[in-house]
């Protein structure tokens, strides 16, 4: 069952078409990876589902369980149970760890902030009053943005690299959090470069210049990805953008 | 009403229950209501001198030579009418190798034409430890002009701390001086971190001299205001001896029609002095903000959550060791 539809998605910012025409389907409870190059539109397009500023404006539709959520806020679209882990998380001074999984952790008392910590490899009695500022380590900072996206049990997350600037150990800590997920039957839509994460995933899509080039099974998708996007097959589609001819 | 239920209501309005207060022998108190003190209780090595005035008191705090007080001292002053004039003038003398912290709760819950002015001049002895924590509860309406002007000098290998806090209730109107003389091998944290909304004003000057060598100095200065209110900050750290270091540190927030000015002055008038500074006015980050809203806060928890950030941060960062919120302040106030 679908629960999240691109519908021929076209984003431009400063004047460059970013997405172009995308068109994609989420299942319910699944667990999907979009990859591709640098500069694919992946991040672009977990934020125009997020519904971030600067990425609301844009023709075609997203739908969520059958519904345009394009006019939605993105407290609203949070609350209707769709949150986002950001490729390079916020830092917050004077922000403690406890305070920020607590805001996401609504119904959920203090042990469900301690549990979600231990759930992503870190120890709650070190971490726990700590600032969520730049005194934490990058992995550390997204370890503890997964810790507040396993708090707020979502029903659909887009995980924006999860996997990036995490060691081998923190890795199994978050395929493990992948798993609980999974169980808990949050649909996860997660950007990476690596294979590693990459076989964890059910379905594949591969971007390429804000297009869905290819989608289908992890395996085929991967070698796709290897054989025929190093180097990109779709670098003549770039210099036609930049030379500003339609590639619509 | 009696001092007795005057007491209890200024306890009251800041979250603290006397009774586990006064049950405690080991920690240090002094009670001011207006022009009266309703109560002191000592410890060994601390001595308290005060007189009443028309309008407030005038007391001499002094903690002796190479005492060391384990609990923070408790100060509770203020105000239960909502109108009114308290003046407190204190000189404070912490001895050589002495050490002590003081928690002062200020508390205008109920504030509609309040003035509260404090002028304290402070000796902190060589290698004497000092720090002191302002809490301050105003009511909802402001209605209270606070002044605070306190002259410090630290001594040789001293340590001092201080921190303005109010974030809770309306400000009123509230100018903050503050100047501070570091000798040779001192330390100086001077903070204020204060939240402002309706038609506030809030004035904060900090001059700081590193007058010896290897003195230390920061001045940190954290401001979130809303609707029409205004801040002005003007902090100002010279250094004149060899190694002395110093950074100035002023964060504003802003929304609605707020206005916020901030003049960092550094000073360096020796080739081996170091001083730094960094200003920052905005408004909420967008990035914090949205980050938040993706976990399901609403903006305006989100933008609550972001500031109670900014005007908490300072609190986990360099705590001096005479007062430590977490274990000694905290056990007291905890009704
Ligand atoms: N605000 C913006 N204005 C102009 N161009 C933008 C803006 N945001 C993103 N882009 C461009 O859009 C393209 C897609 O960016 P996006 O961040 O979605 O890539 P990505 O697939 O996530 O890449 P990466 O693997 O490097 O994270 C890039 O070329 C980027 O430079
Ligand atoms: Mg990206």
């Amino acid at each position: 069952m679908t629960i999240l539809e691109l519908k021929n998605v076209t984003l431009c910012l400063d004047g460059k078409r970013i997405l172009n025409d995308l068109s994609i389907e989420f299942w319910q409870g699944h667990i999907h990876a979009l990859i591709g190059p640098n500069g694919a539109g992946k991040s672009t397009t977990a934020n125009v589902i997020m519904g971030l500023s600067g990425y609301t404006d844009f023709e075609g539709d997203v739908l969520y369980q059958g519904r345009s959520i394009k006019g939605l806020t993105i407290d609203q679209r949070a609350r209707l149970g769709i949150t986002l882990a950001w490729q390079e998380p916020a830092r917050f001074e004077g922000l403690s760890v406890y305070s920020f999984i607590k805001a996401a952790a609504r119904n959920s008392g203090d042990a469900k902030v301690r549990e979600v910590l231990r759930q992503v490899g870190l120890d709650p009695e070190k971490y726990l009053s700590r600032s969520v500022d730049r005194t934490l380590s990058g992995g550390e900072r997204k370890r503890i943005e997964l810790a507040s996206i396993l708090a707020m049990q979502p029903k659909l997350v887009l995980l924006d690299e999860p996997d990036s600037g995490i060691d081998v150990e923190a890795l199994e800590r978050i395929f493990d959090a992948l798993k609980l997920l999974k169980q808990q039957g949050t649909t996860v839509i997660m950007i990476t470069h690596s294979l590693a994460v990459l076989r964890h995933a059910e379905h594949a899509f591969l971007l390429c210049c804000g297009r869905l080039v290819s989608k289908g099974a992890v395996d085929k998708i991967a070698n796709y990805f290897q054989q025929r996007c190093i180097p990109c097959d779709h670098q003549e589609l770039k210099l036609r953008e930049a030379e500003g001819l339609n590639v619509g | 009403m009696s001092d007795n239920s005057l007491l209890q209501a200024m306890y009251q309005s800041v979250g603290i229950n006397p009774h586990t207060l006064w049950a405690q022998p080991d920690v240090a108190r002094i009670e001011i209501h207006a022009n009266q003190v309703l109560g002191v209780h000592l410890v060994h090595g601390l001595e308290v001198d005060a007189r009443q005035l028309d309008d407030g008191i005038e007391a001499r705090i002094l903690v002796t030579k190479g005492t060391r007080i384990a609990k923070p001292i408790q100060v509770c002053f203020g105000m239960i009418p909502d109108n009114g004039v308290q003046r407190i003038i204190l000189e404070i003398v912490v001895e050589d190798d002495a050490r002590a912290g003081v928690v002062a709760h200020c508390t205008f819950p109920n504030a509609r034409n309040i003035r509260h002015e404090m002028d304290a001049r402070l000796t902190i002895g060589r290698n004497a430890e000092y720090a002191y924590i302002e809490r301050h509860v105003h009511g909802a309406e402001g209605g209270v002009v606070v002044i605070p002007r306190s002259k410090v000098r630290v001594l040789e290998g001293g340590r001092y701390h201080t921190d303005f806090e109010l974030i809770r209730g309306r400000v009123g109107q509230i100018d903050i001086d503050i100047e501070l003389v570091g000798e040779a091998h001192s330390t100086s944290e001077v903070a204020a971190r204060v939240s402002g909304s309706g038609d506030d004003r809030i004035n904060i000057r900090e001059v700081a001299h590193l007058a010896g060598a290897y003195a230390r100095g920061v001045l940190q200065t954290s401001v979130a205001l809303r609707h029409r209110a205004e801040a002005m900050v003007h902090n100002t750290l010279r250094a004149s001896a060899p190694y002395a270091r110093g950074h100035v540190d002023c964060k504003e927030i802003v929304q609605d029609q707020a206005v916020a000015k901030a003049v960092p002055v550094v000073e360096v008038t020796h080739p081996k002095a170091h001083v730094t500074h960094e200003a920052a006015i905005g408004s909420v980050d967008s990035r914090q903000l949205e980050t938040l809203m993706s976990r399901g806060l609403s903006e305006d928890e989100a933008v609550d959550l972001i500031i109670q950030g900014l005007l908490l941060k300072g609190r986990s960062g360099s705590q001096p060791a005479g007062v430590s919120y977490q274990a000694d302040v905290l056990s007291v106030t905890s009704s």
